[in-house]
């Protein structure tokens, strides 16, 4: 799986850097991208995901580095010769030219037969469904369905790269769930290896095959949507992929960890004892049961006994805070399940046991994640 | 600083260089050619005229020995440095040494015993390559010595050394006639910009503000002294004021030729251009403003104060020194009406064509050069302000009527309107009239301009070919040109040189551009000296003295489309010509259309870069209005003027009709 030192795979990229001045947008970009896969840059705003986008892309250079595509290197290419199709946000259609001409924009000019082309734009219009709409002017259609376009224009020549660059990001937010599944559907019917920028971590989760996750110019982990979600390398993947509660405690144990007063099991994190920690856990991970009729004290293994704060109703499930003696100053945030909370009949002011599941319990160093 | 520059480079690998795809290199090779021009029809002539400005020449007497032989022919004394003779004599003193470069000086004057019937011989041994003597036409270098007899040493002359120094404008400066003009000219120009600027704020302001009637043909109006020459206010005026002009009395006694007629003029020619640019920055000013500034309760006159004016600081900053700048730079209207007032300007004009003194007319250009190039950079930081104003969306003021308000912004806009009609109707009536002021009887006598001095008809055909040449040609490059800035690849600083050239032209007065263009182009030695003389030079120079303007707009109209297609086109492996024929240039086209008519109006009626450069051949009628006013033909003057006039209103009305069937055309994706 995408080991970087192995080399092979569709597309190849060793020792990225891209400078602008003394700052550098990309540091040291080491990643591998198999045939056929779906991989998702991810991370925040200028954390460099764009940038290494158009660089593989060969819209604005890399300063150092090299970057192999199905053998080939490519990296000092222009992009007029290098094999990719492009969506941009804008979209960047052709407002003077309908929507079939935009479509047969790449396929005019290369001697192809002028039958063929209309076959090949029909296609992709029945591709996209929109065979109605091949007259109109960009201008003329919704955000969605203009994307859609885009989207036909950079796969009629069929190229061996499709690169994304926040495709969705412009659209209403019912549009881009219902596209975000439509664009993975056309992806995996034409097997095109392709790259899609995000900061969306719910696309990303939702249509990558693997996912990248950038910070700061550097790539903090690689990997599959479940596996970044539930196994974070560090806070930061943690802390941006999901709701993550974040409490400062410190390292016990190999696999234990001091949070207030209570000691607890969690994942091997390899701190010096003592050393201050980060200690993580999803809110929906926290899972509450009734609290037995012989109150405990004190906790007892991962469990801990606590009181509900304030519920907020959030449709498919309730958010809470929970405090109690035995987490000192530290406020958990939970979910529950509508069934958890009507089957032990939660709300605010409750005391119950709630088990913090040593698997999921992760401790970071303090002051990483940034 | 123990990091040495090379540590703080993070990235171990060798550096990616970019390969040149064919576009690239095409693109790049389009702008480096247009940059050649620019530097060719700009930077070069300027760097001419500059040199000129400030190339001294000197007699150095130091450089010649002279031998002088007895009554038998026999060279018995040694020679003698003619410095020394000089300096012996007390001759010449240091200030008859310097001269122009044509300067020759002659020997005999040292000898005072000299006669030319004597039968002394005389040797003169030049010091070296650079010492140059001629005898007769014939010239002659060191250091080979020559020996000549009495006779034949009355023809021999030597020829001044050149060098560079501030000798040229030391003579300016100790010359009271031409420094005068520095101040007449900054105050004329200071006059003239404060009272345009009034007057334009508030036509601006009763288009932006009222809700007065007949607000389009009012604008229509405030345009049109556009379309006309600087130099036509000053006939009208002439026939209005002048010695037998019908208005005369109005001025107490003051004569028109002179300060007063200028700035009139001035006013007359330069209140579109303030015009527009208030009422640009008067329209983007914030609504939302208004409201507050009620719902505080401020007054009418408080609001004025603390919105309206502060919003509009930018518009009436760059319009005053838009103005400025037209007014000092400007020589055809003080030309006309100036009289005896000296103007920098003119006194170029007067220095080259009056007085062949072509090295002090590129002292009085380089005068000239600072004045405009100071408002010309000072508008330009400004203007990148108001840019950044106008891109926070703002709302949009809606004036609400006031009948009171309203009738006031009426009665004044119709005094200018007024105004404006008035100097067009005059020259207009001036020219079909016989005799003004004796003889009113129609007559079309004052077009027959083949029977005057100026060019005649031929003038007249010239400048619209001229000017549609300028149009297409102007049009193409600077619109490609931008284009390959705007959009290529790369290549950061030829892109930030060529910016740089490309809006220098605006800082160059047209006086200034056309004079440098004779010291280029006139030069025998120059590869380009066919073009001399030819309606080739007209269009170069007129594309050049009107290459920003056009420049920025290409600009503005390529940054609002999507700066990917570029990206898309690569891509799709498409070359960028096909992107720019199929889609930049279509969706661009209201822009392109904006250019064209913009040089073909300003090649219609510039006079001040062509009015060096025209040959008999290559008559404009812009010039030709000049001269027929010069040779006291003033009402033919008038005519062509108004033809000037008539032929830019058909052009903007072709151009008007053209944008519109262009935009139902090739347009229709913009309506939904």
């Amino acid at each position: 799986m995408g080991n970087p030192a192995q080399g092979g795979g569709y597309l190849g990229i060793r020792n990225l850097y891209k400078a602008f001045g003394d700052f550098y947008a990309l540091k040291d970009i080491s990643l591998d991208i198999n045939q056929g896969e779906f991989v998702c840059f991810l991370g925040p705003s200028g954390c460099g995901k764009t940038t290494l986008l158009r660089a593989i892309a060969g819209l604005d250079l890399q300063t150092s580095g090299t970057i192999r595509q199905d053998g080939n290197d490519i990296s000092n290419l222009p992009p007029t010769e290098r094999d990719f199709g492009i969506v941009f946000q804008s979209y960047a259609l052709f407002p003077n030219l309908s929507v079939e001409k935009n479509i047969a924009f790449g396929l005019e000019n290369i001697g192809m037969a002028r039958d063929a082309i209309s076959a090949r734009v029909r296609e992709l219009l029945d591709l996209i469904g929109l065979p109605e709409q091949a007259k109109k002017y960009p201008a003329q259609l919704s955000g969605g369905q203009q994307q859609r376009v885009a989207l036909a224009r950079a796969i009629a020549m069929s190229p061996g790269l499709l690169l994304l660059d926040e495709p969705l990001s412009a659209l209403d937010a019912k549009v881009r769930v219902h596209l975000r599944h439509e664009v993975k559907e056309l992806q995996r019917k034409l097997g095109v290896t392709t790259i899609m920028v995000t900061h969306d971590q719910e696309e990303a989760l939702a249509m990558a095959d693997r996912i990248v996750v950038m910070n700061h110019g550097m790539i903090e982990q690689i990997g599959e949507p479940t596996e970044v979600y539930r196994e974070p390398e560090n806070l930061f993947v943690a802390d941006f992929i999901g709701e993550m509660n974040k409490l400062p405690g410190e390292a016990a144990g190999r696999d234990s960890c001091k949070l207030g007063g209570l000691t607890l099991n969690c994942r091997e994190h390899g701190l010096a004892k003592g050393a201050k920690a980060i200690v993580a856990l999803r809110p929906e991970d926290v899972i509450p049961h009734e609290m037995p009729a012989r109150k405990p004290r004190a906790a007892s293994g991962n469990s801990v006994p606590v009181t509900i704060g304030d519920m907020e109703f959030l449709g498919s499930f309730w958010r809470t805070t929970l405090t109690g003696g035995a987490l000192g100053d530290v406020e958990l945030t939970a979910q529950f399940s509508i069934n958890a909370v009507r089957r032990l009949s939660l709300k605010a002011g409750k005391d119950i046991l709630v088990e913090l599941p040593a698997d999921r319990l992760r401790a970071f160093p303090a002051g990483s994640g940034q | 600083m123990s990091m040495s520059a090379e540590a703080k480079l993070l990235h171990p690998g060798p550096t990616v260089k970019a390969r040149m795809s064919r576009d690239d290199w095409v693109m790049r090779g389009y702008m480096i050619a247009i940059g050649i021009y620019l530097i060719v029809a700009l930077a070069l002539p300027l760097y001419a005229m500059l040199s000129k400005a400030f190339e001294t020449s000197r007699f150095d007497l130091a450089q010649f020995q002279v031998q002088v032989s007895d009554e038998a022919g026999n060279f018995n004394a040694g020679p003698v440095r003619l410095d020394e003779i000089n300096a012996g004599l007390g001759k010449l003193p240091p200030s008859d040494l310097e001269t122009s470069a044509d300067g020759r000086l002659d020997l005999t004057q040292f000898f005072p015993d000299f006669s030319f019937r004597s039968p002394v011989k005389y040797r003169l041994i030049p010091s070296g390559g650079d010492a140059v003597y001629l005898v007769g036409s014939e010239r002659f270098t060191g250091p080979e010595a020559g020996e000549f007899d009495s006779n034949t040493f009355r023809k021999v002359v030597i020829r001044p050394v050149q060098d560079f120094g501030l000798a040229n404008f030391r003579t300016y400066f100790s010359t009271p006639a031409l420094f005068q003009s520095i101040q007449n000219s900054l105050l004329i120009s200071v006059i003239s910009t404060v009272i345009t600027v009034t007057l334009a704020f508030g036509f601006a302001y009763a288009l932006c503000r009222s809700c007065m009637p007949f607000k389009g043909a009012f604008r229509m109006i405030a345009m049109a002294p556009i379309l006309v020459p600087s130099l036509l206010p000053g006939i009208a005026l002439v026939y209005m004021f002048g010695n037998q002009g019908f208005m005369k009395e109005l001025l107490l006694g003051e004569s028109v030729y002179g300060p007063i007629g200028i700035v009139i003029g001035s006013v007359f020619f330069t209140f579109p251009h303030a015009m527009i640019i208030i009422l640009i920055a008067l329209s983007i000013s914030d609504a939302r403003l208004y409201e507050a500034a009620t719902a505080l309760r401020a007054s009418k006159w408080r609001t004025f104060w603390t919105v309206t004016i502060p919003g509009a600081r930018y518009g009436l900053i760059s319009a005053a020194f838009v103005v400025f700048n037209l007014v000092i730079t400007d020589f055809g209207l003080p030309k006309v009406i100036g009289g005896q007032y000296n103007m920098l300007a003119v006194d170029i004009y007067k220095q080259v064509i009056g007085q062949q003194n072509f090295q002090m007319g590129a002292v009085v250009s380089v005068v000239l050069l600072m004045p405009a190039l100071i408002a010309y950079i000072v508008d330009r930081q400004v203007q990148k302000k108001q840019v950044a104003l106008l891109s926070a969306r703002s709302v949009v003021y809606q004036p609400k009527p006031s009948a009171r308000f309203d009738w006031l912004c009426l009665g004044y806009c119709m005094l200018v309107a007024l105004f404006i009609l008035t100097i067009l109707g005059v020259c207009q009536f001036a020219a079909l009239v016989k005799f003004w002021p004796y003889d009113l009887s129609f007559s079309l006598k004052n077009y027959d301009f083949d029977r005057m001095d100026g060019g005649g008809w031929e003038a007249y055909r010239n400048s619209i070919e001229m000017a549609l040449l300028t149009a297409f040609i102007g049009t193409t490059i600077i619109f490609t040109g931008a284009y390959m800035v705007e959009k290529s690849r790369g290549f950061e600083s030829g892109r930030a040189l060529f910016q740089f050239l490309a809006m220098l032209p605006m800082a160059i007065p047209g006086m200034v551009l056309g004079l440098a263009y004779i010291f280029f182009f006139n030069d025998p030695d120059n590869p380009l000296h066919f073009i001399y003389g030819t309606m080739a030079i007209l269009v170069i120079c007129t594309i050049t003295h009107f290459y920003t303007v056009s420049h920025l707009t290409a600009i503005t109209a390529l940054k609002q489309i999507d700066g990917e297609f570029e990206s898309v086109a690569a891509s799709l492996k498409q070359p960028f010509w096909r992107l720019f024929g199929k889609v930049t240039v279509p969706v661009c086209l209201p822009a392109i259309l904006d250019i064209a008519i913009y040089m073909f109006v300003n090649a219609m009626t510039t006079v001040s870069a062509v009015v060096f450069l025209y040959s008999t051949k290559t008559a404009l009628a812009s010039v030709a209005v000049l001269n027929m006013d010069d040779a006291g033909d003033i009402a033919p003057a008038a005519a062509m003027g108004m033809m000037i006039f008539y032929t830019n209103v058909a052009a903007r009305l072709a151009h008007a009709g053209l944008s519109r069937y262009v935009l139902s055309r090739t347009q229709g994706w913009r309506l939904r």
